[in-house]
């Protein structure tokens, strides 16, 4: 029972570590149709900006958002100066990310050395929350809090926002969106920004249970790719839907087969394409 | 015809007599295998540091010889490493290596290493085998085997720390199962008993599923991780309320990243061939050079890299910088002699494996700073324990599954 309860918080606060990184992915890969592979880089980025920013003073809370608008803007820049140009050029496009991605990788082992860095957590969250026998962090209890609220923010902004709806008649037919008069020319770089804002501000929130190293961009990246294929290109829903049965299969599975620790993360992926070739909540690309 | 015949050989003489004289004078290159960038390029920023300090402090010439670093990085990945050994070798015409940073990278390049038959010194890769089963004839290693240390922890635990149950989390990869298994070993033997065995990935993103599955009737708890893996881990144990005491690997509290952890490493007994904190003239001397060169406390990787340009010199010197006899210079090489260095006195075993003064050491806080305080010192401990070589090699190489855990 306590086995059964305590491996299902560490799923539910690892899914929620993955929404928050693959929900600004999701975004940009629905919309704009680009698998942006410098998502993990911005990730990282963030992190080690939001380190600066309290090891300049800045508290906990600053810092999430210094690295979130750190890192929105870096992306605005990179969408206007290089991927605007490569539009409808998807092969030239992964390849840019992966070398942006690169680039981002080495400048920060240049400025950070490559000295791994815990990310201190703000005093009021740290230590254990207990029930009888159960003892759990609370800063992972409130990761789990910050995922669904952001769900929800999200759900408000593309289903109850003119932006949102925008956005919505941009992944569902671009051509048509752009036909009925939707810039999508000021559409994209703001999307860009905030799915990059997303991965930085993550990065931050994300730093205290995974702590910043070189190599967390190529560890978390697989991650997000994963949950955004299995529940479907395009879908908010399905991006939450994936991180929670990731994050689940992660946390039982490594606790139940150990020895598999790597298959049993992309094994549910294989499946649902083999029978939902668009992942769970995909709708069929246009 | 007679004169010509000695026209010829006089000037082919002094022809040869300046080409000679210009190899006297040319430096010897030494190629040096590092990690910058990637996962482990902590760990390859302080090899260099390490290996610059020890060339400055002999003004970059060793027996005479100027000596002429050539540095490659390998990224941590042996495929890239044994692209890498080959141009220092064939391209750069390195004559020694020294290098590379980890097990799994030592072992890609072992063959190329055999058939070029290029003398290498281990700066820090501890894969057992190296120095046992497979001894390569070229290679000698300035630092300890991955059990080396941990047969000593195994022992202290048991006979000191009286602890009867442990369990085991270490990285899943050759490090990580070799000194799981040494410690295990030494352990047991004392009559204690590891009840459970985790093994995480490498690149785990946390450590929330391992340690929420401890088994609740431990005594205490090992972690054997290397590079940054130990922050996570120790600051994830400490959130999740575990309150069992830790014994850690050498890499798990090591003084690189030592200086970025916080309380919760306080306490945590580890085993190793050095400590920044080993209290004598020689390490003295070395952690105030390197305090004021990086401003930072030497830890493995630091030490090991100087280590290995110390064992260069002392083998240089023995064959007075002539490396042309490779057979002469190789003997040399194995029969390094230091009474004093930092790791305190340095012999070799015919395996070409360092014999050293193993200390256990326990985190603690000295002026406001983490640092591993001696608490007990072994001295002059093989890699092969107290089990003799013979009987030591009859048993299987230390792996995951050896042994089990009951």
């Amino acid at each position: 029972m306590n086995f059964w309860v305590i491996q299902g918080l560490n799923g539910l606060a690892f899914g929620s570590l993955l929404f928050i990184l693959a929900s600004g992915f999701s975004l940009i890969f629905g919309l704009m149709r680009i698998v942006n592979l410098s998502h993990g880089a911005y990730f990282m980025l963030g992190a080690y900006v939001g380190i600066s920013a309290m090891a300049a003073g800045a508290s906990f809370w600053t810092a999430i958002l210094i690295g979130g608008i750190a890192i929105g803007a870096l992306g605005a820049v990179i969408e206007r100066l290089i991927l605007r140009r490569l539009t409808g050029q998807p092969l030239a496009q992964v390849l840019v990310t992966l070398g942006i991605a690169f680039i981002i990788a080495d400048a920060c082992v240049w400025i950070w050395t490559g000295d791994p860095r815990p990310v201190p957590m703000p005093r009021e969250l740290a230590g254990a929350f207990r029930v009888h026998q159960l003892a759990f962090p609370i800063y992972r209890l409130f990761v789990i809090g910050i995922a669904f609220a952001l769900a929800a923010a999200l759900w408000f902004l593309l289903e109850r926002t003119r932006l949102g709806a925008m956005i919505r008649a941009g992944v569902d037919d671009l051509n048509m969106a752009r036909a009925i008069g939707i810039r999508t020319s000021v559409l994209f770089p703001v999307v860009f920004c905030l799915g990059s804002a997303l991965a930085g501000a993550g990065g931050v929130l994300a730093g205290p249970i995974l702590s910043v190293y070189p190599g967390l961009d190529t560890d978390m990246l697989p991650l997000a790719l994963v949950v955004v294929i299995l529940g479907g290109v395009g879908s908010l829903l399905g991006a939450f839907v994936g991180s929670l049965i990731i994050g689940f299969i992660y946390s039982y599975g490594q606790a139940l087969f150990p020895d598999l620790a790597y298959m049993i993360l992309f094994l549910p992926m294989v499946l649902v394409l083999t029978l939902r070739p668009t992942g769970l909540f995909g709708r069929q690309a246009i | 015809m007679r004169r010509i015949g000695a026209l010829f050989s006089t000037t082919f003489l002094i022809g040869w007599a300046l080409v000679s004289a210009a190899e006297a004078a040319e430096p010897l290159k030494v190629g040096f295998m590092t990690v910058r960038s990637g996962a482990l390029a902590a760990g390859g920023r302080q090899m260099e540091e390490g290996l610059q300090l020890c060339v400055d402090a002999h003004k970059g010439e060793m027996a005479g010889r100027k000596i002429q670093i050539i540095t490659a990085d390998t990224a941590g990945q042996p495929a890239v490493t044994k692209t890498k050994a080959q141009e220092l070798v064939e391209r750069d015409g390195a004559q020694i290596l020294i290098g590379p940073l980890a097990a799994f990278e030592a072992l890609a390049i072992d063959d190329y290493i055999r058939q070029t038959k290029t003398p290498i010194i281990s700066p820090s890769a501890a894969a057992e085998d190296l120095t046992q089963r497979k001894p390569n004839p070229w290679f000698v290693r300035a630092v300890g085997t991955s059990a080396q240390a941990h047969h000593a922890l195994g022992e202290y635990a048991a006979k000191e720390l009286k602890y009867k149950r442990i369990v085991i989390i270490a990285d899943d990869f050759a490090f990580g199962h070799e000194l799981s298994a040494g410690f295990q070993r030494t352990f047991e033997q004392n009559g204690g008993k590891v009840i459970q065995k985790l093994w995480s990935p490498l690149n785990a993103a946390e450590y929330g599923t391992y340690i929420t599955q401890i088994d609740p009737t431990a005594d205490a708890v090992f972690a054997g991780f290397a590079g940054g893996n130990g922050i996570k881990f120790l600051g994830e144990y400490k959130n999740y309320g575990m309150q069992k005491p830790v014994l850690g690997a050498m890499t798990t509290v090591d003084e690189g990243i030592l200086k970025r952890m916080g309380d919760e490493a306080l306490g945590v007994i580890s085993a190793g061939w050095y400590s920044a904190a080993i209290d004598t003239p020689a390490n003295k001397k070395f952690v105030e050079a390197v305090r004021k060169a990086y401003n930072a406390d030497p830890g493995y990787y630091t030490v090991g890299a100087y280590m290995a340009c110390e064992f260069l010199n002392n083998a240089l010197e023995q064959v007075k910088g002539d490396i042309s006899d490779k057979a002469a210079f190789m003997k040399a090489l194995r029969s390094v002699n230091m009474p004093e260095s930092p790791y305190g006195q340095v012999k070799l075993d015919q395996y070409g494996q360092p014999i050293l003064d193993i200390t256990i050491r326990k985190v603690e806080k000295k002026d406001g700073k983490l640092q591993n305080t001696v608490i007990k010192t072994y001295p002059a401990v093989s890699q092969f324990w107290t089990y003799g070589p013979d009987e030591f090699l009859k048993s299987p190489v230390y792996s995951r599954d050896w042994t089990p855990a009951k």
